[in-house]
C-alpha cells in the first residue's frame, strides 16, 4: 500500500458507456447515457435520489444489463456477455456496496480475503493471502477486527471493511456507492479520507457516486500526505485546474432522472447556471 | 383481452424464471467449484435440525391413524389388519407429504429467509461483483442438501409412524406384536416402497429451489423478506399436494 503503483498512461480508457439506457418495468433508469473514464482519475456522479446513480454503477460491471448502448469496461465490451465471462474482468475493479456488502456469515478477516481468494485474473498465492488482509484492514485502521463478524461492528465500521476489501486486491478502479449515506459528518469525513488516502497511494481511478458535494470537494480540493498522514489541501493548479497534467484530477457528474446534465471539472460546476445542478452547490462557496 | 393479459403476465415469467432458475442449479452439478462444506453445512441444518419435529410428528401420526382406523375397522371385525392400512398409508402418502410440508414449513422459510435477507443487503451483488456465481454457491448445495436429507427424514418418519401404530395397536386395540408387524410388512409391496422414496426426491427439488426461488427474487427491506419467507411456504405446500396428487395417479396406474 505505501509503494506507488506504476501509473497508467492517462489515456488508458478505463470505463466508457456510449448512449446506454435502461429501464425497469416503465420507469426509466439511464437515459442515453454517455461517458468515458481514464485511469488515475476520479469521477464524482452526484444526483438525487432515483437519479440512476447506483445503477450506473451496476452496469459499469454488467450486474444489470442495459436495455441500449454499450458498456466498455478496460476497453473490452460487457454488454451482453454472460455471467461466468464477466468474472474475470470484475477481478479488476473494487467496489464498495452501499453499507458495505460484507458477508455476515464469515468474519472480517475471510471478508477481505474473499477477492483474493476467488478474484481469478490474478492469483494469490495461499501465503501473501494473510499478509495483504492484514495490511488493508491496517489501511483502514481495523487490524484488530480480523476475528469479529460483521454484526459486531459498528455502520461506519463496516464501510472501512468494505473499503479494505474493494482495495485488497490493488485493482486500477474502483467504484464507490454511496461511501458516506447514513454516517454522522465525523465517519463522513474518515470515509471520504480514506478513499483519497488509497487514490494517492495507488493512483487508482476512483468513481463515486454519492449525494453530498462535499465529498467530492474533498476528493478535489485535499491530497493525502504519505509523509505527515493526513489530509493537506492541494495546490492550485493541481486537480482543481482539471487540464489533465495532474493524474489525479477530479470530473464531475450530475444526474437527473437517468441523464447526465452535467459533466466537468469543480470550477464548472459552481460556475453553472442549471437550476438542478446548482442544488448540489452550497450558495456560499 | 388485455386486463386477462396484465393478470397472467406475471406469474407466467415467475414460472420461466423459476424454470431458468432450476436449469442453473442442476446444471451446476457438473461444473465446478463444488462447494462442499456448503453442501455439509446445509445438510446438517435441513436434516439433522428436522430430525426431532419428523420423529414427533411421524409418531403421533401413526398413533392418530391407528386410532382411527382402528373404528373403521372394528365394524368388519376387521382390527387385526390395523397393521397393514398403518403401513400402506404412511409410506405411499401421509409420510412422504407430512415430512415434505414439515420440512417446507421450517426450510423453505429458512432459505428464503437467508437468502432474501443477502439479497436486500446486497451480499448476493457483492458474490457477483468478487467472482462467485450465487447459483453454484447458494442454491446448489441447498439442492443436494434437500434431497439427499428429504428420503431419509421420509423413512425415519414411515419408521417412527409405524412404531406410534404399534404401541396403540398393542395397548389399545389388544394386538400382538406378530399380529401388527407381519401384517404391517406383508402389506407393502415394492411399487409402495419406490412410491414412498421417489416422492421426498421429488418435494426435496420442489421445497428447496422455491425457497431459493423467492428468496433471491426478495426486494423491499425486511418487509420483502417476510413476504418471502410466506410465499415460498405456501408456493412450496401448494406444489407437494400437486405433484403427490400426480405421482400418485401415475404409480396407482402402474399396479
Amino acid at each position: 500500500m505505501t509503494s506507488a503503483a506504476p501509473s497508467a498512461a492517462t489515456t488508458d480508457s478505463l470505463l466508457r458507456f456510449e448512449t446506454v439506457s435502461l429501464h425497469f418495468d416503465e420507469t426509466v433508469a439511464l437515459d442515453s447515457v454517455s461517458f468515458e473514464m481514464f485511469a488515475g482519475e476520479t469521477r464524482v456522479i452526484l444526483g438525487a435520489a432515483g437519479s440512476g446513480k447506483t445503477t450506473l454503477l451496476k452496469a459499469a460491471i454488467g450486474l444489470i444489463q442495459p436495455d441500449s448502448g454499450r458498456v466498455y469496461l478496460f476497453d473490452e465490451e460487457i454488454t451482453g456477455l454472460k455471467e461466468n465471462q464477466l468474472f474475470d474482468i470484475r477481478s479488476k475493479v473494487g467496489v464498495l456496496f452501499q453499507e458495505g456488502g460484507l458477508f455476515d456469515s464469515i468474519t472480517i478477516a475471510e471478508n477481505v480475503a474473499y477477492p483474493l481468494l476467488n478474484g481469478r485474473a490474478h492469483a494469490v498465492p495461499l501465503d501473501q493471502v494473510e499478509p495483504k488482509v492484514r495490511e488493508a484492514l491496517r489501511f483502514v485502521e481495523l487490524e484488530q477486527t480480523m476475528e469479529q463478524f460483521p454484526a459486531e461492528l459498528s455502520g461506519g465500521m463496516r464501510r472501512r471493511v468494505g473499503i479494505a476489501r474493494a482495495v485488497v486486491s490493488e485493482p486500477p478502479l474502483v467504484l464507490y456507492d454511496s461511501p458516506t449515506a447514513g454516517l454522522d459528518p465525523i465517519t463522513a469525513t474518515t470515509i471520504m479520507a480514506l478513499i483519497a488516502k488509497e487514490r494517492d497511494s495507488q493512483d487508482t481511478a476512483n468513481l463515486i457516486v454519492t449525494q453530498r458535494y462535499q465529498d467530492g470537494q474533498l476528493m478535489a480540493n485535499f491530497r493525502y500526505n504519505r509523509t505527515s498522514g493526513h489530509l493537506e489541501p492541494a495546490s492550485e493548479n493541481g486537480a482543481v485546474a482539471g487540464d489533465g497534467s495532474d493524474p489525479a484530477r477530479t470530473v464531475f457528474m450530475v444526474m437527473k432522472e437517468g441523464r447526465v446534465v452535467f459533466e466537468g471539472t469543480q470550477h464548472e460546476l459552481e460556475a453553472s447556471q442549471d437550476a438542478y445542478v446548482q442544488k448540489f452547490v452550497p450558495k456560499y462557496s | 383481452m388485455e386486463g386477462l393479459l396484465d393478470f397472467l403476465k406475471p406469474p407466467v415469467a415467475g414460472l420461466q424464471d423459476f424454470y431458468i432458475l432450476s436449469g442453473r442449479a442442476l446444471r451446476n452439478l457438473f461444473r465446478g467449484p463444488h462447494y462442499v462444506d456448503d453442501i455439509f453445512i446445509q445438510m446438517d441444518a435441513i436434516g439433522v435440525g428436522s430430525l426431532w419435529i419428523v420423529i414427533l410428528t411421524g409418531f403421533f401420526s401413526g398413533v392418530v391413524i391407528t386410532m382411527q382406523m382402528s373404528r373403521a375397522l372394528a365394524q368388519y371385525g376387521a382390527t387385526g389388519q390395523v397393521g397393514q392400512i398403518v403401513a400402506i398409508t404412511l409410506v405411499r402418502e401421509l409420510g412422504p407429504v407430512l415430512t415434505a410440508l414439515l420440512v417446507a414449513g421450517r426450510n423453505a422459510s429458512g432459505i428464503a429467509s437467508e437468502l432474501g435477507s443477502m439479497k436486500v443487503t446486497e451480499q448476493i451483488d457483492a458474490m457477483r461483483a468478487l467472482g462467485t456465481d450465487p447459483i453454484q454457491k447458494l442454491v446448489t448445495p441447498r439442492m443436494i442438501a434437500t434431497c439427499v436429507m428429504l428420503p431419509m427424514l421420509t423413512i425415519v418418519a414411515d419408521f417412527v409412524g409405524l412404531l406410534g401404530g404399534y404401541v396403540i395397536a398393542y395397548y389399545t386395540i389388544g394386538l400382538t406384536s406378530s399380529q401388527y408387524w407381519t401384517n404391517a410388512y406383508q402389506a407393502l409391496e415394492y411399487n409402495d416402497v419406490v412410491q414412498g422414496l421417489l416422492k421426498p426426491f421429488v418435494f426435496a427439488f420442489i421445497i428447496s429451489l422455491v425457497g431459493c426461488f423467492y428468496g433471491l427474487r426478495t426486494s423491499g427491506g425486511t418487509q420483502g423478506v417476510g413476504l418471502a419467507t410466506t410465499k415460498a411456504v405456501v408456493v412450496s405446500s401448494i406444489w407437494v399436494f400437486v405433484v403427490t396428487s400426480m405421482l400418485t395417479r401415475i404409480f396407482v396406474n402402474l399396479h
